[in-house]
């Protein structure tokens, strides 16, 4: 998702930000997961922007897809070169208002970019958890991100924001804590993992686990598993994409040569650049993360979850206000799984919004910038904010 | 004939006819509700729990964005998805003369919801005939505004037909409004002598029959 990440073309940002460690779980008072395991202490790195009102009432949590993190916007210094992942929405007047908002993001239990996950030092052993981190789930993440709200002495949250394996958590969050959640954005998302999309996520894994390097997952003393990374993570970009942004974006053009090499050098653009992203992510991300993350997204069902049976009868808990977005060309998260948790909302006499919007840039539609989804996101806020401030 | 000056001529003349008829405080489904603007005035001066459904993007994003509570989908379908009686009106305004199969949607109407308004161009008024009769062409009128080959309004209905509509299908008229409108629509009069060769529209308020 990261090579999307722009400043404002404005210039208006939300300005220098702070990363920020909340630790809990310490022992004997572990976190207990979904999977029976105990795990702790828990760590959580998160940002905060913009300032929470006196009665507390402003705070919108942002859950990030994949691949990101808890910087989703601003930068750490005046010589940053890159502004936080969703730079486009959340800032000074923006979908995501930090004049009138207190916005929390925390990077997700099972990652790597300064959480608690599988490259995190195992206190029993003193090195790295490896594959004897527990397998967490979609559920354990948000039951950690609740630990944070509490911490940060918020009881109710304006709305819970997010898109892809993001807009999960933000459902899960619906029907976890439905007392907590006034409002609610899930963005291109699911309320479960189509065959589709497992098996992407699995050939992706398989990349992983194919590199040699990989040992079983445990490298953090020597080569990592570049290679399965790299490609785990061009299969990831094909998905994002779609038929039609691809043929936009590359057609058949040839990456720096006027004919075919006639050996297996990246000939097409489409291939060179597969090649460079996937080359770029295993600079900033850890393979295991990316094995854990997918597994958790693959077991999210909510369906499954809550004894329910039927996602009417896993939405007969919630009780915030939804505003569901797709994308017309998002072949990962379609339109008709949208449409499938709006029914069940729509069932549950839920305050439901829905909006498809047209779009050629396939699934990452949601990250890249567009007016029409800023707006949508803005009244939706501006209204539950009004509707809960009478 | 009685002449109403609109008091909210912040909406068509039609809908503050439709508007007049919503109880405060209670629950209404729009359907083909456009760019809401019948669901704002209702939302904002009646105290109105308002839900919207609108096939086109563009305006269902318009709605959204004022701060209502918007669905994109096809009307027929949306229905389905709703218990009984789960609004206490639900509102089909100008829409009717393009329902592929208008008994259907009507009578899921009033499954979902407790009372129905139902409004519509009047197709015998005095202009259309006159222009048939005149021009031997399929009329075209400002309330009917499209030719024939470029027209979503697949159906054409006089006040006449409803009410037979209604007998045939099997649900009550509880009201019935017919009304001119003046050029801007804003404001209008409401018809009572020979309504159905002068008046453009008809508002009907719907019911389920007794027993």
């Amino acid at each position: 998702m990261s090579e999307y990440i722009e400043h404002d073309k404005n210039g208006l940002s939300v300005g220098i930000v702070e990363k920020k460690f909340f630790t809990f779980a310490r022992p004997p008072k572990e976190m207990t997961l979904e999977n029976g395991s105990a795990l702790g202490p828990v760590t959580l790195t998160y940002e905060t922007y913009g300032e929470l009102n006196p009665d507390r009432s402003n705070a919108v949590l942002i859950m990030h897809a994949l691949s990101g993190d808890s910087h989703a916007a601003g930068c750490y210094s005046k010589d940053d070169a890159k502004p936080g992942w969703w730079e486009i929405m959340v800032g000074p007047g923006k979908g995501i208002d930090t004049d009138k908002y207190f916005i929390v993001c925390s990077n997700i239990l099972g990652s790597c970019m300064g959480s608690t996950g599988p490259g995190s030092i195992n206190p029993k052993t003193g090195k790295a958890f490896g594959l004897d981190f527990p397998v967490v789930t979609i559920g354990d993440m948000v039951t950690a991100q609740k630990a944070l709200i509490d911490h940060l002495g918020i009881e109710r949250v304006l709305s819970v924001v997010g898109g892809s394996i993001g807009g999960l958590q933000v459902l899960e969050w619906c029907l976890r804590y439905p007392e907590v959640v006034v409002s609610a954005i899930p963005l291109a998302t699911t309320p479960k993992h189509s065959a589709l999309t497992i098996a992407f996520n699995e050939v992706a894994r398989q990349a992983i686990m194919a590199d040699p390097n990989w040992n079983k997952g445990d490298y953090y003393n020597g080569a990592k598993p570049d290679l399965g990374l790299a490609v785990a993570r061009m299969i990831g970009h094909i998905t994002y994409l779609s038929d039609e942004s691809m043929r936009h974006k590359f057609g058949r053009r040839l990456q720096d040569r006027s004919d075919f090499s006639f050996n297996f050098d990246a000939d097409f653009q489409v291939e060179s650049y597969l090649r460079y992203q996937g080359s770029k992510f295993v600079e900033r991300f850890d393979a295991n993360s990316f094995l854990y993350i997918t597994k958790a997204a693959d077991y999210f069902d909510l369906t499954r979850q809550y004894d329910s049976g039927s996602l009417v009868k896993a939405f007969s808990r919630a009780m915030a206000k939804f505003l569901v977005v797709s994308f017309t060309s998002d072949w990962l998260y379609p339109t008709y799984q949208s449409k499938a948790m709006v029914k069940a909302m729509k069932k549950n006499d839920l305050d439901v919004s829905f909006c498809e919007i047209e779009a050629d840039w396939g699934h990452d539609a949601f990250l890249l910038p567009n007016e029409r989804l800023t707006a949508l996101m803005k009244g939706f806020l501006e209204r539950v904010y009004n509707e809960t401030a009478r | 004939m009685s002449t109403m000056k609109p008091r909210d001529s912040e909406i068509r003349f039609d809908l503050q006819i439709i508007a007049s008829w919503i109880e405060p405080g209670s629950k209404v489904l729009g359907l083909g509700c456009g760019e809401g603007d019948l669901l704002h005035f209702l939302k904002k001066n009646r105290r109105v729990t308002c839900t919207g459904i609108e096939r086109n993007e563009d305006k269902v994003a318009k709605c959204i964005e004022r701060g209502l509570t918007v669905l994109q989908g096809d009307i027929n379908e949306e229905v389905l998805d709703y218990p009984d009686d789960a609004f206490d009106y639900v509102i089909l305004s100008q829409t009717l003369q393009q329902i592929y199969e208008p008994g259907e949607l009507v009578r899921s109407m009033l499954r979902i919801g407790k009372r129905g308004v139902v409004s519509f161009p009047n197709f015998s008024h005095w202009s259309v005939r006159l222009q048939l009769l005149t021009t031997g062409r399929a009329p075209i009128t400002k309330q009917l505004p499209y030719d024939w080959h470029d027209t979503p309004n697949i159906r054409v209905i006089a006040l006449k037909d409803f009410r037979r509509f209604s007998r045939e299908t099997g649900f009550s008229i509880l009201r019935e409004v017919a009304i001119n409108t003046d050029h801007h629509e804003k404001s209008g009069n409401i018809i009572k002598v020979f309504a159905n060769l002068r008046a453009t529209y008809g508002v009907f308020l719907i019911g389920n029959n007794k027993g």
